[in-house]
């Protein structure tokens, strides 16, 4: 059984997640690196799949090679670049080696990469292929042929907490449940209320589904306002922005408040950890789990 | 003949009101008579993650997410409560073979209701 499942089903441990940064040239050398720098800290980091629709290496290769340097993959899958054929081949070759996290997203269109040119796939959609992971591990492909023994697959999907339309985004974290997903990565939210709002809900009806919202840590006020004007589904609002824009310090102000929403996300139903999201790649990412109150993993 | 001349007939009407895309497996009763094949990502299960806040297309700013739109219309519109009911129900993945052909023929044929074997497996 992976760390993140035993933690998640058997324990009441916080879990702490994290995105593995996109390796393209370096080698290996830079898996061991980042695998270093992120175990002390982590239960589990994902493997990304050609994340904001650029290439790099794949899902299941980088996967594999943190699981070689004893880093416990989250394997993502987006549903962008595949047909349901390679997604099913992906899930069960992450198996083949042992990987039994998923994470199944929608992913960013193909118009937010730097191949805006390329072919859309979406075969399936996110929820289809939460249900395609939960088929599998009960021992047949989509189609009915049988696999044996089954896969034994932990599923886990990610939803928006914050963007339209509100009222219904609960039903779809509870339809992605319903389809198969154990645990909730959640898309960074700047909005505390929408996040209480919907992990009050969502823990009402389906207490069992472990929610794990994101962290973003930033180098400055400018990052904050990328964010707001450059990814969509991610709204800051202007109080926000305001705030750390006008500190005498932008940095420690942005520091702050991530720290306020790191603590807030924590104590909200459902709430089972966090996933943080690096971009600052220093000190920051030790100073801020020292802040939260882990004390790292002694490795070896 | 009716095989190959209501796909026209149903395209003709459906096209200038939902612009239907014929993939002959019509949802449209559940999803607030709005088309999720007009979603740039072709999603049948709900709104993706990128919805702008203006409640626009991640992909086509200019447009209303189609999942908004089927979202205000399935609360607003007098649709039959079952249709509403049936709007987050988990929809299978598009049969490309459908693709083209009348959707009308297939419900009264319950082709489009022919789901993959190991889709149902276990429950929901
Ligand atoms: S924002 Fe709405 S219409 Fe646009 S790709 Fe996402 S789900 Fe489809």
């Amino acid at each position: 059984m992976s760390i993140l499942r035993e933690k998640l089903e058997n324990t009441s441990e916080r879990v702490f997640t994290a995105e593995f940064p996109s390796i393209d040239g370096g080698g290996m050398d830079s898996v061991i690196k980042n695998a270093a720098r992120l175990a002390p800290w982590f239960d589990a980091v994902n493997a990304t799949d050609n994340p904001a629709a650029h290439a790099h290496t794949s899902n299941t290769t980088t996967a594999i090679a943190m699981k070689m340097h004893d880093l416990e993959p989250i394997m993502q899958i987006v549903c962008r670049d595949k047909n349901r054929i390679a997604i099913q081949a992906d899930m069960i070759g992450a198996s083949l080696h042992g990987i039994t996290n998923l994470s199944l997203l929608t992913g960013d269109d193909v118009t937010a990469g730097d191949e805006p040119e390329a072919r859309r796939v979406f075969d399936v959609d996110s929820a289809q292929a939460i249900n395609m992971a939960r088929i599998m591990a009960t021992g047949t492909y989509l189609s009915g042929r049988k696999i044996n023994p089954a896969p034994d697959f932990y599923i886990g999907a990610v939803e928006n907490a914050a963007a339209p339309p509100f009222d219904y985004r609960i039903q779809r974290a509870l339809k992605k449940h319903r389809a198969g997903a154990q645990f909730l990565q959640l898309q960074i939210c700047y909005h505390p209320d929408r996040l209480e709002a919907f992990c009050k809900g969502v823990a009402e009806v389906a207490p069992d589904l472990k929610l794990i919202p994101t962290i973003v840590l930033m180098k400055g006020a400018k990052g904050l306002a990328f964010m707001n004007d450059k990814v969509p589904g991610i709204d800051v609002p202007a109080d926000v922005l305001a705030r750390a824009s006008g500190a005498s310090d932008p940095a420690q102000e942005v520091y702050n408040l991530t720290l306020e929403l790191a603590q807030h996300a924590l104590s909200l139903p459902g709430v089972r950890g966090l996933h943080v999201t690096d971009f600052r790649h220093d000190e920051t990412l030790d100073l801020f789990m020292n802040d939260l109150g882990r004390t790292p993993k002694r490795q070896g | 003949m009716l095989k190959k001349l209501l796909p026209l007939v149903e395209h003709a009407l459906k096209k200038p009101v939902w612009d239907c895309r014929m993939c002959g497996q019509c949802v449209l009763h559940s999803t607030g008579m709005t088309c999720p094949m007009t979603c740039p990502k072709t999603l049948r299960n709900g709104p993706c993650g990128g919805v702008r806040e203006n409640g626009n297309c991640e992909v086509k700013p200019e447009m209303q997410c189609i999942w908004v739109k089927a979202y205000d219309r399935t609360v607003s519109l007098p649709l039959p409560k079952v249709w509403k009911e049936h709007y987050n129900e988990l929809r299978p993945p598009v049969d490309m073979q459908l693709q083209g052909t009348s959707s009308w023929i297939n419900l009264v044929t319950k082709r489009d209701q022919q789901v993959p074997a190991g889709w149902s497996v276990g429950e929901h």
